[in-house]
């Protein structure tokens, strides 16, 4: 025994609070659990990732909340917020930056899971729970959107509840309860701030609960190329210290990146929302709305009045629900037939995304 | 363990080595903590710098003073706290810091007893001079100077 501190195991603190709190099966589990280590190992870190930003808007939006009022005085808050408190636009802007950093990092993450067959049997509650918490964190953007209330806010939440205004039968009476009302208003971000920092966290925390719980419980998931591997040839790393720290070691390079972004480019406040001027010419909801704002708009050319964009929700859900419960073509260890179906079916989905996203960007007006 | 006190540690020892790890992780950390927990610091302390920008003011005119009938007080906020202008039955005037020495409540005049009243815990002042004249209070209220202008009530800090 070279050093004995106030905590090491043979200290009576350690004692003490072991027989209370069982740390040292805790210890122990840590000590013998590895992550697998290969040549596609770096999609490892992006579910870390994804946690990281969720953490950092944790943080911001409890500082933003100190401040914001929802409501009549929303853009007025976030005027003050933006322009009046010491370091107001760096939280606000980190609070943004970091959204989308998490979506993009959700995205990369899901991908990189389909890609590997991660959602393979028994991890198809993974899967499931992974897709839920995406569209959560969708709802939490398109939510967050509003709060600040000026031009693009406004316009981009009467534009996207008029998506689902067009459900037949009961898609005016979700639009109307989404907008508290017939327009977008105050009360608007009132129940989009409900929804943002109070219903939407309840839902997201206990689904990622879940969801880190069976990582913990199925270990990490290994490409069919790790696994076609004898068992003694698979290289694996000890997660604790060794794999921990790689992952500090990847939260601290977002960490910069995040600071980089939210100082050099801080989120800008456009003017205050006002219901009678006209939108702005290149009006566009957020880059992970915009594959399929575009997808609903070629069909809306296509077939012409309420057809059409009924017939591109349809088209657009029934593509979600397919990735949804892509586990259910594709349980098996080994690829077969429906395995590279899968695989194709991902490269085209990742292929119109891309193209959409581009195409949506590419024929905006020139704004500002 | 006492041999190891003895042991002297060689520049390539794993244990120094382990040392001046730590010793970069922590400097490393706490630079991350300073750069994080300045701006919030500074976010959360915003108010705190403002208000006390605010009693950085030294004189100002009470508004609707001049128009205060006699035996009667007006509360006005001076810089960031709440203070009174009081009209005594000779003409004179006074102001007072309406936050009693006791506790911090707003304490306020009462005319048919022409006392300075604390309610929470019936601290009273002298309306004239905003001396404790009974109950917990431990110091008298801050008294302002008064100057009437061309029909305007200018109250200073003394």
């Amino acid at each position: 025994m070279a050093k004995s501190s106030s905590v090491a195991p043979e200290s009576r603190v350690y004692r003490w609070l072991d027989e209370r709190l069982g740390i040292s099966e805790i210890v122990e589990l840590a000590g013998k659990k590895r992550v697998p280590e290969h040549k596609h190992s770096f999609w490892y870190y992006w579910g870390g990732i994804t946690l990281f930003f969720f953490l950092v808007m944790c943080v911001t939006g409890v500082l933003l909340l100190v401040y914001y009022r929802p409501g009549d005085g929303a853009y007025e808050s976030v005027r003050l917020i933006t322009y009046d408190i010491k370091f107001g636009w760096l939280v606000r802007s980190i609070h943004s930056w970091s959204a989308n950093l998490m979506v993009a990092a959700a995205f990369v993450h899901m991908f990189s899971a389909f890609f590997m067959k991660a959602y393979r049997r028994p991890r198809e509650f993974l899967w499931f729970t992974g897709i839920g918490l995406l569209s959560l964190s969708m709802l939490f953007g398109f939510s967050g959107y509003l709060l600040p209330m000026d031009e693009l806010a406004y316009f981009a939440t009467k534009v996207g509840l008029a998506i689902p205004a067009t459900i037949p039968v009961v898609g005016p009476w979700i639009a109307d309860l989404a907008r508290g009302g017939p327009e977008v208003g105050a009360y608007t971000v009132s129940r989009f701030f409900a929804l943002h920092v109070v219903v939407l966290p309840a839902m997201f925390v206990p689904l990622l609960g879940i969801h880190l719980a069976l990582v913990q419980k199925h270990g990490m998931s290994i490409p069919e190329s790790e696994q076609a591997k004898p068992e003694k040839a698979r290289k694996s790393i000890p997660f604790f210290p060794n794999f921990a720290m790689k992952d500090m070691a990847v939260w601290l390079i977002a960490l910069n990146v995040l600071g980089f972004l939210a100082a050099v480019y801080p989120w800008q406040l456009g003017p205050a929302a006002d219901s009678l001027m006209p939108a702005p010419m290149d009006i566009h909801p957020e880059w992970y709305f915009m594959s399929s704002f575009q997808i609903l708009k070629w069909f809306g050319n296509w077939f012409p009045g309420a057809l059409g964009e009924f017939l591109g929700i349809a088209v657009f859900n029934v593509g979600v629900l397919l990735w949804a419960i892509v586990p259910f073509f594709d349980p098996e260890k080994r690829s077969g037939v429906w395995g590279r179906r899968v695989t194709w079916f991902g490269i085209f989905v990742v292929f119109v995304i891309l193209l959409t996203t581009i195409w949506g960007y590419a024929v905006l007006p020139a704004g500002k | 363990m006492s041999d190891d006190t003895n042991r002297q540690a060689a520049p390539d020892d794993p244990e120094r080595r382990d040392v001046l790890k730590f010793a970069a992780a922590g400097a490393l950390g706490a630079v991350y903590a300073g750069l994080v927990g300045y701006p919030v610091y500074k976010y959360l302390a915003s108010p705190i710098e403002k208000a006390a920008a605010e009693t950085v003011v030294t004189e100002m005119v009470v508004e609707g003073g001049a128009a205060l009938p006699k035996n009667a007080a007006l509360m006005f906020k001076f810089g960031a706290k709440p203070a009174m202008l009081i009209h005594h039955e000779d003409g004179s005037y006074s102001a007072l810091s309406a936050v009693c020495t006791h506790l911090g409540c707003t304490a306020s005049y009462e005319p048919d007893q022409k006392r300075i009243f604390c309610a929470c815990h019936g601290g009273v002042y002298d309306a004239l001079t905003g001396a404790n004249v009974s109950g917990p209070p431990p110091k008298p209220l801050t008294a302002f100077k008064v100057q009437v202008t061309d029909g305007k009530i200018v109250v200073r800090r003394a």
